[in-house]
């Protein structure tokens, strides 16, 4: 689903944020994306979701290659991956119904399925029923969960998750992830990238862990790493 | 086939379904932000309403001289030795003739009387041994027949009577009258053309400042896939309502000063002892106000929407 090779990312300040990077993600597999900030998981996610483009090196996702699709195709692209923000990015005047529908109107579903499929998504983070009430009066988790609704309303294949339990307490983190295992457990493929060692470790699921815009060595040969990486964390 | 048509019309429906979300949202978000919408419409309504009164302004006026047009004539006089029974009958020629309003003959026994009473050259008068004046025609054209070329033509055609020695023609005025009015027509179009452009950049602004305001909702948009078309249609559909709302003031300004102004101007008429009234916007104006707005809320919006919105892009994940 995902392939980078050699992949190396150098902004116009001249930071190189990724240094010759391959990794492969399969479909319907469920990895996640750890190092400390500013080791380039950013920038991984960032390619993946074409806001960028590779300098060298070519990044596949879902068979495009990111580096040769034209401009025009790029919202077709973007309509294949649902994306969890760690501030959830909703549109705060909507209401929770038209922030899960975003996608859904913008790829020009036809009306009688946008409601359906909107109801269907709130049901599946268990907010069925707040269709009608606005972000700001839902709970921090409840927020998260609209934005999860909305990424995976339009049913992607892929979903790319950011930080997505950073603001949340350890309980509604692990449920949080839980709805991501299930998502994952139907074939859909998904990225998490998160610094919350723990919850990753309590997945049991593979970990690809940056260090400097490289693959770093696996967390778990170093003793003591974990508690650096949390300690040391301030995520921008 | 069948499949076919039904896909048309499942596009057709598709279609119609995202304008008119995009409409809706749109006239919602305006209303949600009245003061500023209103604003806005305001300063573009009076820009609008400027080039139209000038507009009706030189409509009243071509109005108000046809009206007087009766005061342009020819006079025409005919040689000494016709007699005034010639003359009558030539006269009833000449205002059966299209475009004539009026044809009036002075004969020269009448035109004598009247000389001798104004003058008070009596006495010397009285030593001519006959008449020295001829018999005179004054011809008043209808208002629609009262330009300079159609009033050249009628000229031509008296002279060619062999009973008629010259003819003369007020044409100095007609013309100045015309040159006048025409200088207007331009002020109007050049004020049209200027604030035309004024209209595009205050909406172009206007959904300048917009675009950034919704900034984030924007860049979300993109982030699921929203191309930079759907991204720019609810702008596009506010500097059309911007425009529409605008060209509806316009009309509604001048229509309310030639209101208050309609009841003086007839009074000033009366006292002229003319029939003259104030003639305000039509209805055929509210329509080219209102298409007109909208286009030119339209083109704002595209040219401020194509700028910015190309540059936002989602920045992060």
């Amino acid at each position: 689903m995902i392939r980078f090779e050699r992949v190396s990312k150098r902004y116009p300040n001249g930071r190189e944020a990724l240094t010759d990077l391959s990794f492969e993600v399969g479909a319907g597999e469920m990895v996640f994306l750890t190092g400390r900030s500013g080791a380039g998981k950013s920038s991984v996610l960032k390619l993946i979701a074409l806001l960028e483009r590779p300098t060298r090196g070519q990044v596949t996702v879902n068979g495009d290659n990111t580096s040769r699709l034209p401009l025009r195709r790029v919202p077709q692209f973007r309509r294949g991956l649902g994306v969890v923000f760690q501030d959830h990015r909703l549109l705060m005047d909507r209401p929770v119904f038209d922030n899960v529908a975003l996608p859904l109107i913008v790829a020009d579903s036809a009306f009688r399925d946008i409601e359906k499929r909107v109801r269907a998504a709130l049901d599946q983070v268990g907010l069925l029923g707040k269709e009608r009430v606005a972000p700001l009066e839902l709970s921090v988790g409840e927020q998260q969960r609209v934005c999860i609704a909305r990424a995976i309303v339009s049913k992607p294949p892929l979903l790319l998750a950011d930080e997505p339990t950073g603001n949340l307490d350890a309980t509604l983190a692990a449920e949080v992830m839980g709805l991501f295992r299930r998502f994952s457990a139907v074939g859909v493929t998904v990225v998490v990238a998160t610094h919350d060692l723990p919850l990753v470790r309590a997945t049991g699921l593979r970990e690809i862990e940056l260090d400097d815009g490289r693959l770093g060595a696996p967390a778990d040969d170093i003793g003591g790493h974990v508690d650096g990486h949390v300690d040391g964390h301030v995520d921008g | 086939m069948a499949m076919l048509m039904a896909m048309l019309m499942a596009s057709v429906s598709n279609w119609s379904a995202r304008h008119g979300h995009a409409l809706v949202s749109t006239i919602g978000h305006l209303a949600r932000h009245g003061l500023a919408t209103l604003l806005t419409v305001s300063v573009m309504g009076l820009a609008l309403a400027l080039p139209l009164a000038l507009d009706v302004l030189v409509r009243n006026v071509r109005n108000a001289t046809g009206d007087f047009s009766g005061s342009v004539g020819l006079s025409v006089y005919f040689k000494p030795e016709v007699p005034e029974a010639k003359a009558r009958q030539l006269t009833r020629i000449a205002a059966e003739r299209t475009g004539v309003a009026s044809a009036t003959l002075i004969t020269a026994s009448e035109a004598l009387a009247e000389f001798r009473a104004q003058s008070g050259f009596g006495a010397a008068l009285d030593s001519l041994p006959d008449n020295p004046l001829p018999n005179v025609l004054t011809l008043r054209p209808t208002p629609d027949a009262a330009s300079p070329s159609q009033l050249d033509a009628l000229r031509s055609y008296l002279l060619a009577w062999p009973e008629v020695d010259s003819v003369q023609l007020d044409r100095d005025w007609v013309l100045r009258l015309g040159a006048i009015l025409e200088l207007l027509r331009r002020v109007t179009l050049i004020a049209a053309v200027l604030l035309a452009a004024g209209v595009i950049a205050v909406i172009g602004n206007t959904i300048r400042l917009e675009i950034l305001n919704r900034r984030e909702e924007i860049e979300v948009t993109k982030l699921v896939g929203g191309t930079n078309g759907f991204v720019r249609r609810p702008f596009l559909y506010a500097g059309v309502c911007y425009g529409g709302l605008a060209g509806l003031v316009g009309w509604g300004v001048v229509a309310i000063a030639q209101a208050s102004l309609a009841p003086v101007t007839l009074r000033l008429a009366a006292a002229y002892g003319s029939a003259f009234r104030l003639a305000g916007p039509t209805l055929p104006d509210l329509g080219s106000l209102l298409v007109g707005g909208m286009l030119l809320g339209w083109l704002g919006a595209w040219i401020a929407a194509s700028r910015q919105l190309s540059a936002i892009e989602p920045r992060s994940v």
